[in-house]
This record gives structure tokens, C-alpha cells and sequence, in this order.
């Protein structure tokens, strides 16, 4: 049916989405190679990775393990990173808490992401609905930063799924504002409106000329709000309203270290480098990713 | 621009509309009953049947909420379930303390930031401007909530030059002054890297400008090339960042706030939330979001005064 072919990837050279025509897969992992913060940035997410999966069996201590007689440990070949309050390994513990992080980065972006886009497209492409759907992310934006997940996971009561859901819900209106800028630039573009000259239905030219041009500011918008998205769920749960103690959640370490900080800064300075870890990660990868998918937005 | 303000004024309504719509909507969002949830699983029926009429639950949900919007009009946000205080009290005698704080941290912002941004650029390319970069960067990347404990346990613990926490009065007596310093650091110390950064990149763009290679070949001193030809120029895109430090200024409040034990409308909110004090939630997330929509459009229509090359279509 298709007569017209989108160019895949030719979306102008708007501030922020612009696209170039997407080279081989070959070319692209050539270009990612040559960015070293890049290549740095994947290599800490692979190690978070293998941990977040296999962090139980890496871990020289079990993360309850207590040992009363060895609290506030400094540094030893024992125990790496020194003890807690309660004798436990924070090394071990650091380990075990690289899963929630990762899972609540990954998972609120997922949810962003799907309900974000889905939101955007059908406002972009469909005027009626222009109006309200943006007016709701007006509301939602009226909400400064992690306010808004901190009354929704305030009223869904702490726990792994409503610190998604509540971080999720917060990024929705950005991905939907990308979406939404898009499907509008294309709706104007020639492709688009010869399909619909030709009679394409509003299936096939969602699925074949839009959806396939979004994909590549999608991946390089996502990758950059995961690290976002880590320090959100480490902040809640640090205020007491995310992941609660004992689960050694990076946050909820550094809410417990808080206390002692005064005669153990170790037990805080460890959870903290290992958000720290994670965001640069992240960080370093978006970046790269953005400058390989598209080199002309290379701030 | 002044249809742009026009707009911008008649969206106010119906923005204001959605969020007391969302904020009423949020402790219908609690799990099962939210008043058994209030008075705790083994409270007395009595009890969960009063909640549940002093909150309204017992009636249907659009009634409830033009109940609900019918008194906040009015200035009744409702009473605090533990303190029995009117709602609306409580966050009025945390306000003045939150928007000190965002002052006085949204004063040093530029008084940091943009020396750091001119030196920079000055020295592109040397251990200075890369170091400077670098720690910018922390600045940006490093949790708030992190930023806060090691300040205190610099500047508090160790150094003991400031109070560990707590508001310790106005900011024109010495106690006050010294309390906010911290709190205050803390919430500042984004927007200035960020600002910083800025501040360098608009200077770098500007330097390269002819005015500035005009002013150097007439033998102007490096300080006045710098300040006089270069910076008043790249302040303008530096103007338009400052808007969105408000966002950062209140929500960081909400962690900063919390760990220094300051008195203001954040660490009310994050207390209402340990509490499960539901009325006081919605009041305080309430006001904080009516704020922060108040004052993005002020910033907005300050810029369409500020910048006339920017229209607004």
C-alpha cells in the first residue's frame, strides 16, 4: 500500500528532536566506541546489572547478617566498607540494595514512557484531543519536582510498586510533551500527508511514518530520565515514604547512617557514593546515547 | 504580549481547577478504606464511622468534592486529624519560613554562580575552569539529600560553625543568620552549578563575538573586556534559567527542609505524610502547587517584559 516510504529519521532540525538519517547499526556502535565517558558510562550500569541479578551470591555477608560485638566497623579486610549500627556489612548491603534502584529507575521510566507516549501521540495526531489531554499535563506540572510523588506515595503507603507508580505518574508529562512536539512536526511533513492523499488510514500511518521516527528521540529522552528517576526513588525513600529499613534500599541506608552520622560518617558516605555511581552511569550513558542517535544536538 | 498574559491568566483557572481536582483525588488513592486506614486497623467502628463523616467519605465522590472546593474557597482547608489545628493555620506559620529560606538561597545563587561562570570562561581550558566543571557537575549530579548531611557534617559537626539544625529566629539576629546559612547552601548549591555552567557557555558564546575583539584591540583591561562588554551580554539567556530555579527551590525545600529540621511547609507536608494526616496533606501539597503555579506565571510574564525578542504564539 504504502507508496510514499517515511525517510526514517528525517525530522527536521528542530531544537531538541531533530534527527539524522539513521545510519547502519555497524556506524553506530562505531560512534558510541569512540565517546569514552560513554563506554565508562555502560561499563558501571553492566556492573550494577550483574549485581542487581547475582548480588546475594557476590555478597561476602548476608545483608541481615547482625553482628552486635563489631558495630560501626571502620574499613577492614573483613568487612570492606566497615559495619552499620548493627554489625551488618554495608558492603553487602550496598550490593543487595543495587536491585531496588535499578528496578525503580527502569520501572517508573517504563511506565512514563508507555502511558507518556501513548498520551502524546493521541494529542499530537488527534486535534480534539489536543486540548484536554494538554491541559492535564498542565496539571501535573503544577506540582514542583517530586511533590506530587510524594503525595501519591504517601497515599499508597510505602512499598516497591507505589514508589514506581509515583515516580512514573511524575515523569508522564515530559514524555508526553516530547511525543505530542513530534507527531505534531510530522503531521505537517510531506510523507505524512501524501500517505493520507493516497488514503492511508490513521493505522498504517501511526505505525509505519510516525511511530518509527520517534523511536530514536524516545530512546535518547529515556535514557537520560533514568538517573532522574534513581534519585527520585532514593530521595522518597530516604524521606521515610519509599522503600523502608531494613530493606537496604541505597536511600533508606543513608535516612538510617543519618543518625549516627556525627560518630560514623562511613555508614553514610557508602550508600551515597553508590546513588552517586548509578546517576553518573546513567548520566554518562544518555549522553552518549543522544550524541551517537543524533550528533548535531552535542551540547 | 498582552494576549499572551490574557491567555495565560484565563489557563489559570481551569489549571487551578485540575490541581485541587488531583489533590482531593489523592486520598482516594489510599488502599481500601482511608479512614480505617487513618484511625489505624484495630480502631473502634465508632471511631472509623466519625472519620468517615468528617471527611465526607460516607457521600458520593462528586459531592464530595464540591464540598470539599466549597470550603477551601473559603479558606477552610480542614482540621489536622492529630493536632485538631485548623489546616490552614499550620501551613500559614510554616510559610514565612519556607519562602525565607528560598529567598535567601535564591539571593547567594547568583552571587556564586556567576563569578564561577565568568572565571570559567576566562580561563577556558586550564585546571581551572576543567576543576571547576568537575565539581559543577557533582553539584548537579550529587542527591540533595546527600549534599545536606555532608554540609552538616562539615560545617556542623566538624568545623562547628553552624547549628547542627532547627530555625533559630529571623534572619536579621545572629542565631537566625547563622541557622539558615546551611539550609540554605544546601538548596542553592544546584542552580549554582547549574547556573555556573550556564554563565560559562553564554560568556564563551559572547567572547567570541566582534564587539569583544573591538574591545580588546582598543586596549580595554581584560577585567572591563569581561564584565562591561562580555558578561552584560550573556546575561540574558542566563535571566531565562533563573525561572526555572523556582521548581528546584520548592521541592528541594521538601528534602532540605526535612534534614535540617526546618520549620516550613515541605517538612510539614513530609511529617503530614508519616502521620497519614490526611487533611493536611492535601492542605499543604495544596498551597505548595497554588504557589508554584503563581509564581511560574509571574516569572512568565516577567520575561515577556524582560526579553520582547521572545514571542509567544
Amino acid at each position: 500500500m504504502s507508496v510514499v516510504a517515511a525517510p526514517a529519521g528525517s525530522l527536521g532540525r528542530r531544537p531538541g528532536v531533530g534527527a539524522l538519517p539513521s545510519p547502519r547499526g555497524g556506524r553506530l556502535v562505531q560512534r558510541f566506541i569512540r565517546q569514552r565517558a560513554g563506554v565508562f558510562g555502560l561499563a558501571v550500569i553492566s556492573c550494577l546489572l550483574v549485581v542487581a541479578v547475582a548480588g546475594e551470591a557476590i555478597a561476602p555477608y548476608d545483608w541481615r547478617a547482625q553482628d552486635v560485638l563489631a558495630r560501626f566497623g571502620g574499613i577492614s579486610p573483613q568487612h570492606w566498607l566497615g559495619t552499620d549500627e548493627l554489625g551488618r556489612d554495608i558492603f553487602s548491603r550496598i550490593l543487595y540494595g543495587t536491585r531496588f534502584s535499578l528496578v525503580i529507575g527502569l520501572g517508573a521510566v517504563a511506565l512514563s514512557f508507555g502511558v507518556g507516549t501513548a498520551l502524546g501521540i493521541v494529542a499530537g495526531f488527534y486535534p480534539r484531543l489536543d486540548g484536554p489531554l494538554m491541559r492535564l499535563v498542565d496539571v501535573m506540572l503544577a506540582f514542583p519536582g517530586i511533590l506530587l510523588a510524594i503525595a501519591i506515595v504517601g497515599a499508597l503507603g510505602p512499598g516497591l510498586i507505589s514508589v514506581i507508580v509515583a515516580i512514573g505518574t511524575t515523569e508522564i508529562p515530559g514524555f508526553a510533551r516530547l511525543n505530542r512536539s513530534i507527531v505534531l512536526s510530522l503531521r505537517q511533513r510531506e510523507f505524512v500527508v501524501a500517505a493520507r492523499v493516497l488514503g492511508a488510514p490513521d493505522r498504517s500511518i501511526l505505525g509505519r511514518h510516525v511511530l518509527l521516527n520517534l523511536v530514536s528521540p524516545l530512546v535518547i529522552f529515556a535514557s537520560l530520565r533514568i538517573s532522574t528517576a534513581i534519585l527520585a526513588g532514593a530521595t522518597l525513600s530516604f524521606l521515610g515514604l519509599g522503600i523502608q529499613p531494613p530493606i537496604p534500599e541505597w536511600g533508606a541506608m543513608v535516612s538510617t547512617a543519618r543518625q549516627y552520622i556525627a560518630t560514623a560518617p562511613h555508614t553514610f558516605v557508602y550508600p551515597t557514593l553508590a546513588i552517586f555511581a548509578a546517576v553518573i552511569g546513567f548520566n554518562l550513558l544518555g549522553d552518549a546515547v543522544r550524541d551517537t542517535l543524533d550528533p548535531t544536538l552535542r551540547a | 504580549m498582552t494576549q499572551y498574559i490574557l491567555r495565560r491568566l484565563l489557563q489559570l483557572p481551569i489549571i487551578l481547577f485540575g490541581v485541587s481536582v488531583l489533590v482531593f483525588l489523592v486520598l482516594h488513592l489510599v488502599p481500601g478504606n482511608p479512614a480505617l486506614a487513618i484511625a489505624g486497623a484495630d480502631a473502634p467502628p465508632e471511631t472509623v464511622a466519625a472519620i468517615e463523616r468528617e471527611l465526607g467519605l460516607d457521600r458520593p465522590l462528586p459531592e464530595q468534592y464540591v464540598l470539599y472546593i466549597g470550603r477551601v474557597v473559603q479558606g477552610d482547608l480542614g482540621r489536622s486529624l492529630r493536632s485538631r489545628r485548623p489546616v490552614l493555620a499550620d501551613v500559614m506559620d510554616a510559610l514565612p519560613n519556607t519562602l525565607q529560606l528560598a529567598v535567601v538561597a535564591a539571593a547567594i545563587t547568583p552571587v556564586f554562580a556567576i563569578p564561577l561562570g565568568v572565571l570559567a570562561a576566562a580561563r577556558r581550558g586550564t585546571l581551572v575552569d576543567t576543576s571547576l566543571m568537575l565539581v559543577s557537575m557533582l553539584g548537579i549530579t550529587l542527591p540533595v539529600f546527600a549534599l545536606a548531611l555532608g554540609f552538616m557534617w562539615i560545617f556542623a559537626y566538624q568545623l562547628r560553625l553552624f547549628p547542627i539544625s532547627g530555625y533559630g529566629g529571623p534572619i536579621w539576629t545572629s542565631d537566625g543568620l547563622r541557622s539558615v546559612t546551611l539550609p540554605a547552601l544546601t538548596l542553592a548549591i544546584g542552580a549554582v552549578a547549574l547556573l555556573a555552567r550556564l554563565t560559562r557557555s553564554a560568556m564563551l558564546e559572547v567572547l567570541n563575538q566582534d564587539y569583544v575583539r573591538s574591545a580588546r584591540a582598543k586596549g580595554l583591561r581584560e577585567g572591563v573586556v569581561l564584565l562591561r562588554h562580555a558578561l552584560a551580554n550573556a546575561m540574558l539567556p542566563v535571566v531565562t534559567v533563573v525561572g526555572l530555579q523556582v521548581a528546584a527551590l520548592l521541592s528541594g525545600a521538601v528534602v532540605t527542609e526535612t534534614v535540617f529540621a526546618w520549620p516550613g511547609v515541605g517538612r510539614l507536608a513530609v511529617f503530614a505524610i508519616q502521620a497519614r494526616d490526611f487533611p493536611l496533606v492535601q492542605g499543604t501539597v495544596l498551597v505548595i502547587a497554588v504557589m508554584f503555579v503563581l509564581v511560574n506565571l509571574a516569572v512568565d510574564v516577567l520575561y515577556a517584559y524582560v526579553d520582547p525578542r521572545i514571542h509567544y504564539g
